[in-house]
């Protein structure tokens, strides 16, 4: 089959690779009909997360039709479904309590110990990310082993559109989770950092989860437009001071609550994030944490601080005392998507959540690596790329 | 196996002295030498340095009373000439289930990677049994094992006997873990290495190290008790 393969630093190309087959009773394989290009894959294309090999087959965010069943598999051939992009087994602890992104069994065991050196335990495998995450077989491709396919996957009814509900397979329910992390209260301001997919739509879960006020912070002009359109207010913070800014939209209070949608690539031009970009890239293992940075020092005294965005390793000058004397509670993690799969799909069904908007691009799976390039390049206008392998 | 203890001495006390009458013959003060001269000299005073803080700690540990922790978690890790290694796991299902599996020797290679198999001396013996385990170098380790302890649903014990490649003793224990959880597993083998501490760090190397092996055993074993399968992210059988 053909299928969108890592070879190093902006180096993704389209290559012949075998065919997946069941391997574990409860395997599904499923032909793609969707797939997207995720902002944490560009991580990936800028080789900032560790524990990659030349060939793997990328891709967490998918969807397509059930062709093949294990003997302990639920699904059906024909059914179309969702998969999200944390592999889970459904039985351990943690996913007994929701907590699926922990999931103990889903991350085989002789890829445990570097996350266990790197993080002191291992995680939940996810598609198509890295072998410190499972080194699973990624959904940017014709077909895609599926394990655990009588836990993750969501069964689409008819009569809706890939469009609609491709998003279930990630960004949607991290942005939501990236909201309810932060706690909402009726009326509160919330201010969020990055206008892309996943910011985008924590600003419209926490407006339906009732914050007062959301204040979105991006420098792309199309994004912030995106997000004003949402119903946020926007800062672009090539033209304001941020913290200054937020001061005086708060009452000069700062926001109650506060959410890092950029992650460990922040753009920006403070001495501290060039600084963080520079050890990055000379992998030094620094991750670049200006948004996080700033997010801590803007938030309210006693606020809360959600981080969707995704860290890898180590940050420098982590503002600790202001995380302290302000007493700020902070909640993040690998979102635990099977949690919130069927309660957003109902939200999509009953006209409450739009996720179309996005969309900026459709593009055939072989012209993935001009996707990449692309949505790396020009974050302003190509927001979100949807490869069809069929 | 939670009382003895993990000194005394250890091999930190050889060290010194040796390197420090080895120093190279002195030369004139001109000789380019001097410089390597200067950083041999820093290298022996560094040396110095750490072995007197290496037994500084080992006093400090001699000194203190035991604490609750197990024994094979100790910084220094010995039990005479034996190596103990041991890991806990959490798996979530109750302990009958979970010991019924494990009695039944011959399912011991389903999780375990590096036994081959596991054979009943006789037909229906269930207290010796024959190991077949892969070794370093493609080699296979032959151990007679006997069961010393079996107590339904708690425990079980065995050492191996006359005949083995090598002397290993160890057990399993299985209690009901806090909150509902299922149960706590633990499993902790006492080996005499091939080879002494050389065959280990082959092994290490090799990613056969048993301190490695426990680990990961356990977490198959934990697999498949909770999910009915081993997690493996090969695109085919």
């Amino acid at each position: 089959m053909r299928a969108l393969t890592w070879h190093g630093r902006h180096d993704v190309r389209v290559d012949n690779v075998p065919d997946p087959a069941i391997v574990n009773p409860r395997d599904a394989i499923v032909k793609i009909t969707s797939t997207a290009i995720c902002g944490s894959d560009l991580h990936l294309y800028d080789a900032v997360i560790p524990g990659m090999k030349k060939g793997d087959v990328l891709g967490h965010e998918f969807m397509g039709e059930v062709v093949e069943t294990g003997p302990k598999s639920t699904l059906e051939k024909g059914q179309r479904v969702v998969i999200p992009f944390t592999i889970a087994c459904g039985s351990c602890f943690f996913c007994e309590n929701d907590l699926y992104s922990a999931c103990d069994n889903s991350n085989p065991v002789e890829k445990q110990d570097a996350s266990e050196a790197l993080y002191g335990h291992a995680m939940s495998s996810l598609f198509g990310y890295s072998h410190l995450t499972g080194g699973y077989s990624g959904g940017q491709a014709e077909y895609v082993r599926v394990p655990f396919s009588d836990v993750g996957p969501q069964v689409i009814p008819d009569g809706m559109s890939d469009d609609e509900v491709l998003f279930l397979s990630d960004i949607l329910p991290t942005g939501w989770m990236g909201a309810e992390n932060a706690d909402i209260k009726p009326g509160d301001t919330v201010a969020v950092w990055g206008c892309g997919p996943v910011g985008l739509f924590a600003v419209q879960s926490a407006m339906i989860m009732g914050a007062g006020k959301v204040i979105a912070i991006d420098h792309y002009p199309n994004r912030l437009r995106l997000a004003k359109e949402l119903g946020a207010e926007v800062i672009d913070f090539k033209l304001t001071d941020v913290r200054e800014a937020l001061m005086e939209m708060s009452g000069g209070l700062g926001p109650d609550a506060v959410i890092d949608a950029v992650g460990m690539e922040a753009h920006g031009f403070t001495a501290g994030n060039m600084l963080d970009t520079v050890k990055q890239r000379f992998g030094i293992g620094a991750d670049s944490a200006d948004a996080l940075r700033q997010a801590i020092m803007c938030v309210r005294k006693g606020g809360r601080v959600s981080m969707p965005g995704v860290y890898g390793g180590l940050v420098d000058d982590f503002p600790i005392g202001a995380l302290m004397e302000k007493g700020l509670q902070v909640k993040t993690g690998q979102t635990h998507v099977q949690r919130y799969t069927a309660d957003l799909l109902k939200r999509i069904q009953d006209g409450e959540i739009d996720t179309t908007f996005l969309i900026s691009h459709h593009l055939p799976l072989e012209e993935a690596p001009k996707g990449y390039k692309n949505f790396h390049d020009n974050q302003d206008e190509w927001t979100k790329v949807v490869l069809k392998p069929h | 196996m939670a009382s003895y203890s993990t000194h005394p001495g250890g091999p930190s006390g050889a060290l010194p002295a040796r390197s420090a009458h080895d120093e190279p013959n002195r030369k004139g003060t001109n000789d380019p030498g001097t410089v390597l001269g200067l950083i041999a000299t820093g290298a022996l005073a560094a040396t110095a340095i750490g072995v007197a803080t290496a037994r500084a700690r080992q006093h400090d540990r001699d000194r203190r009373p035991p604490d609750d922790a197990p024994a094979r978690t100790a910084v220094r890790n010995r039990m005479g000439d034996y190596a103990l290694v041991g890991k806990t796991v959490t798996i979530n299902k109750p302990k009958a289930e979970l010991y019924a599996f494990f009695r039944d020797f011959q399912n011991l290679p389903k999780f375990m990677e590096n036994v081959r198999a596991i054979t009943p001396r006789a037909e229906g013996d269930a207290t010796r049994h024959d190991w077949q385990i892969r070794a370093p170098g493609g080699r296979t380790v032959d151990v007679i094992t006997e069961v010393t302890e079996d107590r339904e649903g708690e425990m079980i014990g065995w050492r191996s006997v006359e005949g083995s490649d090598i002397k290993t003793t160890g057990h399993v224990a299985f209690k009901d873990a806090p909150a509902g959880r299922g149960t706590e597993v633990e499993l902790v083998i006492a080996y005499d290495a091939p080879f002494g501490a050389a065959g280990r760090m082959v092994a290490k190397v090799m990613q056969a190290e048993p301190h490695i092996q426990a680990r990961r055993d356990l977490k198959r074993f934990k697999m498949l008790m909770e999910t009915g399968e081993i997690a493996t992210s090969q695109m085919h059988p």
